[in-house]
């Protein structure tokens, strides 16, 4: 099975490579439709990794956020034209304890293997979930979702059961989803979220306080924080929730760091804190998404004002400009993707 | 009903040190055919896939239909005929005779040498003919195409932005297509390299879409040689 696939082979450069992908009866062939683009693929369309990691990684299909139809199942199983979303997370093993999103094994679209920008994939039926209740365009996010409910059943699983006050460090994708997640999962607890850029703080209407972390009232405690930052901020996001956090709390990260992150690990042993790692999402973090959108249709609503732009891809040639335009959006690009 | 028909008629010339027909050449890991079929195969709008070939090789490619394609029970074999134009009429009559002809009905065709098409050209064929009889695949010419007398002269040098390449598909209503092919005088035949010159010749509007220049034609050796130099293998999915 012949596919184009748009890979990004410097920086700022794309081209199109015809890739032989293999189908199997395990598979399923589907069309992308809605791509979204995430800080990770801006990372690499602007360069922004280490000369090593692009060396290595490059050339490579960019988008791990994508949905698309099933146009063929070799079973006939799966009916045409089926709304599917595609799972950038591809397991070789399981694992009774490690989550598949964990496993050192695990290989992930768009980051060391092709992503989604392809005109068809061929997907593991394993790896395809139908959703019905959901628009497109909103359905493109359903793998940014997926990350906030990983990080929700880690947070659940492994913190105390005192959840009056929860703050989110970051007002980014990342921040307004796990936001959003807790408010629906822990309706009772107070939400907090703090950024540093009050037109994008505007957007959590949701939340009951926002903050600009310059302007934290004093007093302010939370009894749980997710740092959403990532980047050079983190440090800052991080030591900010370590000083404003009660004992015994919760510090789920989710940001993403390119350098080392100097933390008080002091106060961090003081006051006998938790930190939680979350990277990614697998399976049932993608069906925990697609649930929670078809369970609250308010919360449908608010991923949608998130979406920024939706930038129709009719050619090769519309890929470049519209990451550049993704680089300077507020919040989310979608690509529709005509190719 | 929406037919689609690989044309893979051709057997006579050798193919380099060969006689396995170009369509049956390995590209990748499969044979060109094969990557062809699969491109229709997997487009959800086709009822049935008529693939023309000469009668010899019949066969022989549903050998490798068998090895190679994992739901065949769409595809017909039909022998082909003469010219590139009685094959593609072989394929119309085998829809006539066994799915009958409604006037809607559309025939997209291909030629089995041209892999790299892809499901965007293959739509736009499909969507064009709601509104057209007939619809060509065509890019720009980057090129010069220049005229030339019998004594090696030039003798025009046609404006380049009025000149495009065709490729395949190439789509049209199948009642329509009979008709008029059944229309033209024996002459008008003979000066036929191309189906969609039938619909031009009786002044018959043909629509263009846009192909790709990957979409390339696999004629020669050399062509082979592009091909496998372009596609890339996926070992890690």
């Amino acid at each position: 099975m012949i596919s184009q696939c748009y890979r990004l082979y410097a920086p700022k450069k794309f081209r199109i490579d015809l890739v032989e992908e293999h189908l199997s009866e395990d598979d399923v062939v589907v069309k992308p439709t809605y791509l979204s683009i995430c800080a990770a693929d801006l990372r690499y369309f602007s360069g922004n990794r280490n000369i090593e990691t692009l060396n290595k990684k490059l050339p490579m299909a960019l988008i791990h956020e994508a949905v698309g139809e099933v146009i063929y199942d070799p079973r006939g199983k799966i009916k045409k034209g089926t709304k599917v979303v595609m799972i950038p997370n591809t397991p070789v093993e399981t694992d009774k304890i490690v989550k598949e999103n964990y496993l050192r094994s695990s290989k992930f679209k768009s980051s060391g293997i092709d992503g989604f920008m392809r005109s068809i994939v061929c997907m593991s039926r394993e790896r395809v979930i139908e959703y019905k209740k959901v628009d497109d365009r909103i359905a493109a996010m359903f793998e940014l979702l997926s990350v906030s409910m990983n990080a929700l059943e880690h947070f659940t699983s492994y913190s105390h059961n005192r959840k009056q006050v929860l703050g989110i460090w970051g007002c980014g994708n990342v921040g307004f989803c796990t936001a959003l997640v807790l408010k629906y999962t822990f309706p009772n607890a107070k939400i907090i979220v703090f950024g540093t850029n009050m037109t994008k703080l505007s957007y959590f209407s949701f939340a009951d306080e926002v903050y600009t972390v310059d302007n934290v009232p004093k007093g302010l405690t939370i009894d749980h924080a997710f740092e959403c930052v990532g980047g050079t901020n983190a440090e800052d996001a991080i030591n900010q929730i370590i000083d404003l956090i009660n004992p015994q709390g919760s510090i789920s990260l989710l940001g993403v760091s390119e350098n080392r992150v100097g933390i008080n690990t002091r106060m961090v042993l003081e006051k006998g804190l938790t930190l939680l790692g979350n990277s990614r999402s697998g399976y049932e973090d993608f069906k925990a998404a697609i649930d929670f959108l078809e369970r609250f249709p308010k919360a449908k609503e608010y991923m949608g004002t998130i979406i920024t732009e939706i930038i129709n891809i009719n050619n090769f040639t519309d890929i470049g400009p519209a990451f550049e335009k993704s680089l300077h959006n507020d919040f989310k690009t979608v690509m529709k993707w005509n190719l | 009903m929406i037919y689609a028909e690989i044309l893979a008629g051709g057997s006579g010339k050798r193919f380099g040190d060969t006689n396995l027909p170009k369509q049956f050449q390995m590209l990748g890991n499969k044979p060109i055919i094969i990557h062809t079929l699969e491109q229709f195969i997997i487009n959800p709008k086709f009822d049935k896939i008529i693939v023309c070939l000469p009668q010899e090789w019949i066969t022989y490619t549903e050998d490798l239909i068998s090895k190679y394609i994992l739901n065949p029970e769409d595809i017909k074999l039909v022998i082909g005929g003469a010219t590139r134009n009685d094959t593609i009429m072989n394929g119309c009559k085998y829809i006539e005779e066994n799915y009958g002809l409604n006037d809607n009905d559309i025939i997209v065709t291909h030629d089995a040498v041209r892999p790299f098409v892809n499901q965007r050209i293959i739509n736009d064929n499909i969507n064009a003919m709601k509104k057209y009889d007939a619809t060509d695949t065509a890019i720009d010419a980057t090129d010069t195409i220049i005229n030339i007398e019998k004594d090696g002269i030039i003798s025009s040098i046609p404006d380049r932005s009025k000149i495009f390449l065709g490729q395949t598909p190439q789509s049209f209503k199948i009642k329509k297509l009979m008709d008029l092919f059944n229309s033209l005088t024996t002459e008008e035949k003979d000066i036929l390299t191309d189906a969609c010159k039938i619909f031009t010749l009786k002044g018959e509007k043909v629509k263009v879409v846009a192909g790709e220049t990957f979409n390339i034609k696999i004629t020669t050796v050399f062509d082979l040689s592009i091909a496998n130099a372009i596609l890339k293998v996926r070992d890690h999915d």
